[in-house]
Order: C-alpha cells, then structure tokens, then sequence
C-alpha cells in the first residue's frame, strides 16, 4: 500500500519531460518492440547474408563449382571416397543417381544433382538470383507505380481517368497469364529484347525482374493513388497551395513524405508476392534461364529426382517458405506500426 | 440497377477488346520478333514458314492481322498448333476444361469451408493463445510455394508413406474422368484439391478474421447486443453476414482466376490434364497457338467472373451501386 502511495510522489518530482516524436520514430519504437516482427526481419537479413555468401561458400567451403557439369567428380561419405553419379539408384535401379546429402558442409551438403553440381551451393547461388530479381522487382514496381499514381492523382482529370483505366486493364489481366505471354515472346526472340539502346538477351535477369515488375503496378497503384487523392485536399496542402508553393514543392514536401509510408507498407509484402511469382515462372522455365540459377529452377530440376534424392527440391522449396514467411511477418508488423487501422490490404 | 449492369457490361467489352489487342500486340508486334517463326515451332521449313506469313496475313496492314488473328480465335475456331502435326487448338483446349473444372470446385468448397471455420475460430478466440496460432499458420499456408507444396504431397503419398495404411489408397498421378469412374477421380482429386486450397484457406481466414474484427466495432452490433440476442444470433446473423459480402467477392475473383488459368502449377505437378496442363505443354514446346488461345480464353473468363460479381454485389448491397 505503502509503495502506490508512494508512486506518484515520485512522479512528479522527477517525472520525465514530455518531449514530442515523429510519427516515423513512433513507428520505427513500435516495430522495434514487435518481437516477432524483428525476429523475422533478422531472419530475412540472414538468409540475405548467407545467400551473398554463396561464391566464399562455393570457393573455401566446398571447394567446387555448383555451375560446372561434373559427372566424372567424387566426393566423400562417412570416410570413403564415392563417384557423384552411382549407377543404378532408385526403384527401378536404371540409369544414374546423384549422391544424397551427406551432411558434411565440405563435401556436397545436400547431395548433388542429375549433372553432378553441389546442390547446397546452387541453393545459395539461386537465392541470390531469386532475392535480386524479388527484391529489385518489388522496388521497380513500387517506384512506377508511387511516379504513375503521383501524375494521375495531383493531375486530375482527363489524365487520371485514363491514367487509372489502362491500370484497370492492366489488372483485369490475369497475373500469371500476362506475365506467361510476355515471358514466352520474349523467350522465342532470338536476339532478345531490343527497345532503343535498351538490349536484353534471354538469359539477361533483368527480363524477370522487369516482366514481374510491370505485372504487379496496378497493385500498388491503386492504394498509392488513393493515398495521393485524400494527402491532395488536406488542409497542410491547401495552405501550401495558398502560401503559394509551386507544383513541385507541393509534390515533394507535401504530397510525396505523406504517400511514402503507404509504400513502405506495401513494400515487404510485395517481395513476397515477387519472390513467389518468380519462382514459379523459373518452375515453369519461363523465368530465369540457364546458366542462372534460381530457387524455382532448381525445384524444377529436382522434379526428376523427387523420389530418389527429395532434398534437391525440398532445400530451395523451405528456402522459399522461411524468406516469403519473414517477409509477410515483418510486413504485417510494419503495417501494424505505420497503418494501424490496417486499410492496406494487398489482393490478389 | 439496370443502368449499372449496362454499364458494366459495355466497360467488360471494352476490356476484352483491349486483352485481345493486348495479347496481340504483345504474341506479334514485340520488338525483335518474327511472329512466323515464333508461330511455327521449333526448326520450321520455308514452306511453313511461307504458309503462315499468308495465313495470318502478316504481310497486311495491323488491323487485317488483328482481324484475321481474332476470326481464327473466336469464328471459324480453326487455329492449328504447329509444334503438334495440325491439331486444333481450340477444341482440345474444351476437351481439357472439364478436369480443371473438377479440381477448382472441389477446392473451393475445402477452402470455403475451412478458412470460414478458422476465420471465425479466430475471431472469436481473440485473446487466447488459439487466435495467433491459427493465424500463423494460415500465415505459412500462404507463404507456400504450391507446386512446392504439390511436390511435398507427392513426395509423401506417392512414395515415402505410399505402403503405409495412411496413403495406400491415393492412386497414380493422372486424372479420371467422372464419367468413367466415380470413386477414381475422387480418390485422384483430393491430394491436388487440399494441395490447392491451403493457400486460399490462410488467405480467406485472414481476411475473414480481420473482417469480423472490424465490424464488431460497428453500431448495429451493439444494438443488437444491447436488444439482448444471444452472442451466437450476434455472430452467425448479423456478423458473419455482413464479412460475408467481401468474402463473396473475393471468391468470385480468386475462382474465376482458378478456373481461367490459375490452376496451372497445380495441374503440372499432379498431371491433371486441364487447360493450365495444356499451356504448360505448350510452354515447353513454346507452341504459340496454343499458349495464345489459352491466355485469350483464360483471360475472357477471369473478366466474365469479374463482371458476374460485379453485378452481383452491387445487387446485395445498395451501397456500392453507384447512380
């Protein structure tokens, strides 16, 4: 009794001053005190780390190169030296099985696959691969759309309406037909894409990255462009408008520092979305191309082995869950930070 | 109310106009594309190659080319697959909806059901240890790659635990008509059909959770538990009823996706001869009449369901009606 009598006492001798925060430190403090949200973001660092460190891995860890075809190559399992491919594996003991993991960081961790390549390092090399073009796409898309959806909202007008019904078509096409179509033309040019001093060739990562890209801008457009509506006839800016700001100023320090926390929500869920879309074009082989290796790719190759050696599609498969799981964790934490009514949704 | 269906209607006609156009432009205009070459397979001979520039009338002006391309989709139905010895495309593509047509509905009914009772349980246990539980898991379900997840199963029916008393009974990867063998197609459908669902199931219970959250707060609810229902008459009639308007439109979508092309990943790895096993097949023989009629047809779909439910909210809720 003594002790809560003696509380506000003590408060109000030496009470905190009152001191005023942004609205980006308030929610940067209730992120950081989201645990499980920072537990997924240090996971997602994590696997972002590893995966970086794919060649120090493939160059002082296991020694060998997980691109170069190696069907003549031995490693070593439990002491004794074995051929990567053993001849007559699986049920109908024909033709040549790699060697299963062996669980050993030095000599093909998880096995290799149907040409002899160290899988655990292809896994590294195609997270890589799958994290740029997933990371890079996210970022593109959301650039394009915040510029599209910045033009279309402070605009008006005619310039909106048409700027927000090619978005409509655009999202009225199916995701996965579209990016099916542009994949496979592009896929069957034989020099590539060439548009002005722009010059892709099939195996070029960035035809993912930028097919993915263009395929979700609608998604981010709308909520974006919502965003700019309502920032547009607040009152900051009608005051801005009559302290006669010019268009740009309203745009940068008015309308845009409003707008960016509806993309840094959308951000991290978007990733998530762009790694899944990309793994499943390289599953299909419309995604990345070989030499490239991408998470998807490998699931793919692994499809042949899956019920001899499961781990070569299994390992980027849980690669794939763990990052997309982080991703959509840590962007449910930030949307509960920046967005706490949560009126951003992303559909699909 | 009419007033909105035609107006709907005619915005539909646009859009597939503009789809058709888009397909188009993107199969024959594409920057460094020889759209000949691209129609006919791999290695063509002159002959061919001369066959197709005259049949598409690729040496005409834009709008012949679009016209022939779209008389050939849509009126005389008689476009060829090159990569496949002169099959018809559009008939094989009919043949194959009916086993995509089986594997959508029947996931959609698991997927229904489960992500309503999940939603619901979570809402409800708000406070418990259940509500994040089962909203971490609908969170995994989401982050699953499916044709990971399809392998996963098949990994486990067909061959891990396949001679164990749990799987003995999944038969072979393939699809069985319905006509032919009743017990057959089920028996093959329900490792694709939960495959299939557990990334809608998470999704919907999320949504739904969210959903019943937001409305609790709402007036009417505590009017009609300030009038003394039941908190069960609460939830089931005028809670869940309510969420029930975005979960129809949401389903709408997401089938009409499902149905137009949507289930591909699912088909390929449990070899379901649908129409995304079709353009999967024709994906790696990159046979271009075929993936363009499926990407037409798909796409013709998803936009009719989009339109259907348009309509249909419109007409269960006033509010969104607009005059």
């Amino acid at each position: 009794m003594a002790a809560v009598l003696e509380q506000p006492g003590t408060a109000a001798t030496h009470g905190p001053e009152i001191t005023g925060r942004s609205p980006w430190a308030l929610a940067a403090r209730q992120l950081w005190r989201n645990r499980i949200a920072m537990a997924s973001l240090v996971l997602f660092l994590l696997i972002v780390a590893v995966c970086l460190a794919a060649p120090l891995y493939a160059h002082y860890v296991a020694h060998d190169n997980p691109f170069a075809t190696n069907l003549t190559g031995t490693t070593i399992v439990n002491g004794k030296r074995v051929p990567l491919l053993q001849q007559g594996g699986g049920v109908l003991r024909l033709g040549e099985t790699p060697v299963g993991p062996t669980w050993d960081l030095r000599h093909y961790f998880l096995g290799a696959d149907s040409l002899g390549r160290d899988v655990a390092g292809r896994v590294l090399y195609g997270g890589r691969t799958s994290l740029e073009i997933g990371i890079g796409s996210a970022v593109i898309c959301c650039a394009i759309a915040t510029v599209i959806a910045l033009v279309a909202g402070f605009i008006g007008g005619i310039t909106d309406s048409l700027l927000s019904r090619i978005m409509d078509v655009i999202w009225a096409f199916p995701v996965y037909l579209l990016a099916i179509s542009i994949s496979t033309v592009l896929l069957t040019a034989p020099n590539g894409l060439q548009v002005g001093p722009l010059h892709l060739v099939a195996t070029s990562l960035w035809l993912p990255t930028l097919i993915i890209a263009f395929i979700y801008v609608p998604y981010v457009y709308r909520p974006v462009r919502g965003q700019v509506l309502s920032v547009a006839r607040r009152e900051f800016a009608e005051a801005a408008i009559a302290q006669g700001a010019s268009n740009l100023r309203l745009i940068f320090s008015d309308i845009l520092p409003n707008v960016v926390s509806v993309v840094i929500v959308l951000l991290p869920l978007m990733i998530a979305t762009t790694i899944l879309t990309e793994s499943a074009l390289s599953f299909l082989s419309i995604g990345v191309q070989p030499p490239n290796a991408s998470w998807g790719t490998i699931i793919n190759d692994g499809q042949d082995l899956l019920y001899t050696r499961p781990w070569v599609a299994i390992a980027p498969g849980i690669m794939i869950v763990l990052t997309v799981l982080a991703l959509n964790v840590l962007g449910d934490g930030v949307r509960d930070a920046l967005d706490p009514r949560a009126k951003l949704r992303v559909e699909g | 109310m009419l007033t909105f269906i035609v107006r709907r209607t005619l915005w539909t006609a646009l859009i597939m106009f503009v789809i058709t156009l888009l397909v188009f432009v993107i199969f024959f205009k594409t920057p460094g594309i020889d759209p000949a070459r691209a129609i006919a397979g791999r290695n063509p001979s002159p002959q061919i190659l001369a066959e197709i520039r005259h049949q598409f009338g690729l040496d005409r002006p834009f709008p012949v080319q679009y016209a022939l391309m779209m008389k050939r989709l849509f009126i005389t139905r008689d476009l060829v697959s090159y990569s496949n010895q002169g099959q018809l495309v559009l008939p094989e593509i009919f043949a194959a909806a009916p086993a995509t047509l089986s594997l959508v509905f029947g996931a959609a009914v698991i997927w229904v059901v489960m992500s309503v009772a999940m939603g619901v349980a979570a809402a409800v246990l708000k406070g418990t240890v259940f509500d994040p539980l089962l909203m971490i898991l609908a969170l995994i379900g989401i982050s699953m790659p499916v044709f990971w997840l399809g392998e996963v199963t098949n990994l486990i029916t067909q061959s891990r635990l396949h001679d164990t008393f749990l799987f003995s009974w999944v038969p072979p990867l393939g699809y069985t008509p319905f006509t032919q063998d009743p017990l057959r197609w089920f028996e093959g459908l329900v490792m694709p059909w939960l495959t299939l669902s557990i990334l809608y199931i998470g999704f919907y219970a999320r949504v739904l959770r969210a959903n019943l959250l937001e409305i609790q707060n709402e007036d009417y609810i505590r009017t009609a538990r300030a009038k003394g229902l039941s908190e069960r008459r609460v939830l089931l009639r005028h809670t869940l009823r309510t969420s029930m308007i975005t979960f129809v439109s949401l389903f709408g979508l997401d089938f009409g996706v499902l149905v137009g092309g949507g289930a591909l990943l699912t088909e390929v790895v449990f070899g379901i001869h649908g129409v995304g096993f079709l353009t999967y097949l024709s994906l790696t023989n990159l046979d271009l009449p075929v993936i363009m009629a499926t990407v037409v047809y798909g796409a013709f779909f998803i936009v009719l369901a989009n339109a259907l439910v348009d309509i249909a909210y419109a007409w269960l809720d006033p509010r969104v009606r607009p005059t």
